[in-house]
Order: C-alpha cells, then sequence, then structure tokens
C-alpha cells in the first residue's frame, strides 16, 4: 500500500496529481485526517482554515489540463503566524497582536498564491520569534511528534511539528537565529535559512530587521528548493533584497571532488557525544560518496553568542516599539487616571501584552543602546560580527560548504531550559553564526540518537549560493533514509 | 535594581515589584556572560551592521494610490471617523 499522502513530500505528490492518480482534495482529506488525529496532541497550528482550504482544492480539481498549472498549484501550506496573511488572523503567538487580522499578504504569501498552492493554517511559534523551544507562545507549547514531552524546536517549532506529523506538506519559517534550522533538527524534518536579503521580508512581523531571513521548511531537499524558487528573489518592497537571479539548475548530488570543512570548534567539549556522533557519521558518508572532508577553524565561534544577544535584543526594542496600543493590538481597557494617560496607556499595553521572554529582550536591547553603553555593547558587537565574518569568509577559501552540527543536543524535555534564558540562548550557538554573517544554511535529518531522537545536520554555504549546499544535501538524502522515517504514533 | 526601573521607562513597560527583581537577576547573569566580548580585540575593526554590501535604493517619485484609511483603520484599538483615537496627550 502507498504510504499515507499526508507523509509525502510535494515533488512525489506533483507526480501522482499529474498522472491523475490522485486529486487536490485527496491530499487536503489525508491532512484533515491526521490533524483531527494529532493536532490536540502536537497544537502545532494557531489558526486552521481547512474548509476553505479544501474548497480551493476541489476548485483545482475541476481543472482538466492539470499541465498548465503552476508547478506546486495545489500544495497544502502551513505559514508561521509571524507572516501576515490578508484576511487571515496572524498572532504573532502575542497577547499583544492576539486579534490582528492583516489588511494584506507578505510578499511571500502573494507568490504562494499566484502559484495557486493551499494555505491550510498558520503556525505556533516563541512569541515574536525569540526562543528555541516554541515554550514562550501566548497559544501554549507545541509538542514534538517523536516525544511530546520533548520540545519541537523554535521559534517555528509549529511549521517543524506539522511537516513531521503529517499535518502538512510544506511550510514556511523565519529564521533570526536558527529558528528554522534548530526546529528542523529537532523534529527531523528539512529546513533552508536562505543568504540574507534573497527572500523578501515584506510582510514578516520584524524582530531583528538585519537578521531576519524567511525561508522553506520540508519533508525533502527537493522540496525546500522548489518553495525556495517560488518565493525567492527582488522585491521592491524590501530594499534589502537581492536583484541576483534564484538557481534554476536541477540538483544532481554531484559531490564528487567537492570539500566539505568541519569547524574544529564545532565538535568541542559540551556537545552531545551523540550529536558528534552523527556529524561525524555524515562526514564518513559524504567521503564514502567521493567528497573531501577536512577540518577548518571558525576561531570566533564561542563570541557568536554575546555578539547575538546584544544586536538581536537591540533590534528588537526598536522595531516593538510599535506596540504602543494606538494603531493595532491589544489596548489596556481601564486607566487609573493618574500621571499622563497616554504614558499609562501605553506601559500598561505593552506590560500586559507581551510575555516575559519578549520584555527580558526589549529591556536587554534597550539597556544596550542607551547612553553610556552603546559603544561598549552595541557597537562592540558590531565589530566582533565582523570577525565572525571574516572567519567565513577565510574557511570559504579552503572548502566548497560547511558541515556542522545544528544545535549541540538532540530535542530537550519541556520545561527544561524555560527558567534560565542564559541556558536557552546558548543552545542557539551553532547557527547564531550563519545568520550574523548573512550566509545560507540548510538543517536535514542527519541521524537519530540511541532513544530514536532526531539529530541534524547542517550545511553552511558561501553567500548566494544555495546551490551547492541544497545539491550535496540532495545528494546525502540520495545516499541516507533519515529523512524518510516518521515517528510512531502510539 | 534603580537601572532595570530606568530601562524599563525607557522601553514603556510598566513593570511589577517582582519583574523588577527578575529582570534584575537575569539581566545581571546574561551581561555577565556578554563581558567575554571584551576579550577580543577589535582595533582598527570596522562594524558590521548589515551582513551585505547594500546600497541605496531609488525609485521613481510619481504618485501612487495609498492604502485605504478603512483597512489602515481596520486594527484600531479606539477610532473616530478616519482617525485613531488616543487618550489625551496635552495636561
Amino acid at each position: 500500500m502507498r504510504e499515507e499522502l499526508c507523509h509525502q513530500p510535494a515533488h512525489v505528490l506533483r507526480e501522482l496529481l499529474i498522472k491523475g492518480e490522485i486529486n487536490y482534495s485527496d491530499i487536503l482529506s489525508s491532512l484533515i485526517k491526521t490533524i483531527e488525529e494529532k493536532e490536540k496532541d502536537i497544537h502545532a497550528f494557531i489558526t486552521l482554515r481547512l474548509e476553505e482550504a479544501m474548497e480551493e482544492a476541489k476548485e483545482l480539481d475541476k481543472i482538466k489540463e492539470r499541465e498548465s498549472l503552476p508547478y506546486l498549484a495545489g500544495i497544502p501550506i502551513a505559514i508561521k503566524d509571524n507572516i501576515c496573511t490578508e484576511g487571515i488572523l496572524t498572532t504573532c503567538a502575542s497577547k499583544i497582536l492576539a486579534n490582528f487580522i492583516p489588511p494584506y499578504d507578505a510578499t511571500v504569501i502573494e507568490r504562494i498564491k499566484k502559484e495557486k498552492m493551499v494555505i491550510i493554517g498558520k503556525t505556533n511559534l516563541d512569541e515574536f520569534a525569540m526562543g528555541s523551544s516554541t515554550e514562550n507562545s501566548a497559544f501554549g507549547p507545541t509538542k514534538n511528534p517523536w516525544d511530546l514531552k520533548r520540545v519541537p524546536g523554535g521559534s517555528s517549532g509549529g511549521s517543524a511539528a506539522a511537516l513531521i506529523g503529517g499535518e502538512t506538506i510544506l511550510a514556511l519559517g523565519s529564521d533570526t537565529g536558527g529558528s528554522i534550522r534548530q526546529p528542523a533538527s529537532f523534529c527531523s524534518i528539512t529546513g533552508l535559512k536562505p543568504t540574507y536579503g534573497r527572500v523578501s521580508r515584506y510582510g514578516l512581523v520584524a524582530f531583528a530587521s538585519s537578521l531576519d531571513q524567511i525561508g522553506p521548511m520540508g519533508k525533502d531537499v527537493e522540496d525546500v528548493y522548489l518553495l525556495l524558487k517560488i518565493i525567492g528573489g527582488k522585491d521592491s518592497r524590501d530594499s534589502t533584497s537581492l536583484p541576483h537571479p534564484l538557481p534554476q539548475e536541477a540538483l544532481k548530488g554531484s559531490i564528487k571532488g567537492k570539500v566539505l570543512g568541519i569547524p574544529k570548534e564545532y565538535l568541542k567539549e559540551g556537545v552531545d557525544e551523540e550529536v558528534i556522533k552523527v556529524v561525524n557519521k555524515a562526514g564518513e558518508i559524504f567521503k564514502k560518496m567521493g567528497a573531501e572532508v577536512k577540518e577548518i577553524t571558525l576561531p570566533h565561534t564561542e563570541y557568536s553568542v554575546a555578539c547575538y544577544y546584544i544586536i538581536a535584543p537591540s533590534e528588537a526594542s526598536s522595531n516593538l516599539a510599535r506596540y504602543d496600543g494606538v494603531q493595532y493590538g491589544y489596548r489596556v481597557k481601564e486607566l487609573s487616571g493618574e500621571g499622563n494617560p497616554i504614558v499609562e496607556m501605553m506601559e500598561r499595553t505593552r506590560d500586559e501584552g507581551f510575555g516575559s521572554e519578549v520584555k527580558r529582550r526589549i529591556m536587554l536591547g534597550t539597556f544596550a543602546l542607551s547612553r553610556g553603553y552603546f559603544e561598549a555593547y552595541y557597537l562592540k558587537a558590531q565589530k566582533v560580527r565582523s570577525l565572525i565574518k571574516n572567519d567565513f569568509e577565510e574557511a570559504f577559501k579552503e572548502c566548497d560548504c560547511i558541515l556542522a552540527p545544528v544545535s549541540p543536543t538532540p530535542p530537550f524535555k519541556i520545561g527544561e531550559k524555560i527558567a534560565d534564558p542564559l541556558k536557552m540562548y546558548l543552545s542557539d550557538i551553532f547557527t547564531i553564526p550563519a545568520n550574523l554573517a548573512g550566509l545560507p544554511s540548510l538543517s536535514l535529518p542527519g541521524g537519530f540518537t540511541q532513544n530514536g531522537l532526531p539529530v541534524g545536520i547542517q550545511l553552511i554555504g558561501k553567500p548566494l549560493d544555495e546551490y551547492t549546499i541544497l545539491d550535496v544535501g540532495f545528494a546525502f538524502q540520495k545516499e541516507t533514509d533519515f529523512h524518510k522515517r516518521r515517528p510512531v504514533w502510539r | 535594581m534603580d537601572e532595570v526601573k530606568h530601562i524599563a521607562l525607557l522601553s514603556r513597560l510598566k513593570l511589577t515589584p517582582e519583574e523588577i527583581d527578575l529582570y534584575s537577576k537575569q539581566l545581571e547573569r546574561i551581561l555577565e556572560y556578554i563581558e567575554k566580548l571584551k576579550e577580543v580585540n577589535t582595533e582598527n575593526v570596522p562594524p558590521t551592521f548589515y551582513p551585505i554590501p547594500l546600497e541605496n535604493v531609488w525609485r521613481e517619485d510619481k504618485v501612487t494610490r495609498p492604502f485605504p484609511v478603512d483597512k489602515t483603520l481596520s486594527n484600531a484599538p479606539e477610532r473616530s471617523k478616519t482617525y485613531f483615537k488616543v487618550p489625551r496627550i496635552i495636561e
């Protein structure tokens, strides 16, 4: 019997659709069945629109000439709830935006609609994408389908959990310090953080503007590449989006002669032994396929977390100043009448509307940018950022791409790190550098621990060279079956 | 503690005494960790504000249709005709 449609990648479904073996609505039906069974346990979504999605799929069923439709037409997609969708609630998993219905679409949503893809819902995240576990959601945490006691990673935890749980075929996430790649690793799916500027940020609720990037998430590398080609490219409404053409070449999995560098700073003490084992094993697999694997050095790695936790909160404190109860979002109901009414309205709106991690980062960022501290913290961090970026430029003189762990640990337990912010921040150490340097980076299933928990591997590429990391990832997925494994449901 | 109160004011956050206490401790610990950056010699290193080289983006100066007023106001917590309504600002 054929595997359930809900677990198939889009490129496989497309073949079945073109051959006429299935209808568009069959895919939706398969997802709806899974969602009805599992969503109450996984909690991947904040908003679902299954009836509307089914109507869209049935409209497509009526079309006879399927080959005339765009490539991903009718493929269901889940959208992280910090990406604006016209007429569909967009909460950022925050009380302050709990009733926000965007009056416009993000550029990526316009492009998805033009492709005639079917949006099935909006996925859970850490509030304003600030977190590594999806526990910081005003609507409750998402659970990891591999083990419901564990986190799915974050902040795009809803998108990753929905993919591996068979609740969607494709998904969009956003990545500021690892928010696509770490949940991809924790849930055993494939996710790409593109080069900074590759995908328009217009309509992405801003967190840290020099680091934020929307990216594709899917069940394998081929799907991620297909989605990148749809969402990427210049957009006049985002002046940081890049004019460079997207890669169009088909994936070949040509690995012979490629040089992969493993940074020695990434396999040090403190990294879980099973994670190190998975990365070394992946290196062996690449070697067997004809690649050269060598040790490289990224000497400023240990400063990346400190650097990031100045820059990202600083940008966030500025970006989140807009939530003041004036134009949209939550506003405190009753004022006490003491002091200046508008100041009281803003201060209490923000205190009641934001969750604790968001407030912590606004405070940290405001501190770093305040008088007397700007040079010692903010400017210093931006200089260290240059050194981190230089590390990569040097490393890429010796290799075509970098092979690394995604996270120092397999998925951790719900509640394990939430009371200790610094401990949570340190879990981003291997994903943050690619954001600071603006580099493309792919996270894909690399193996499993002895207890059956997923462990991802990361491929970091040169600026704008998504093709190489995708092609190397494609080669890995031709040789392995980790990306095809699904959690056993009870 | 006083510093945290000052930062809260700058951030326009009306924190509870418990929050001020908690954030004082947590921010202190985070900043202690961030002190690490001082170890790095950054003499003559320019800052990187954006990871890619950015050029100014020009556009034609022509009249376009503005975003419709009703849509703009559709999420307003309070409105009056075509305006956002806020509490009294001037004493």
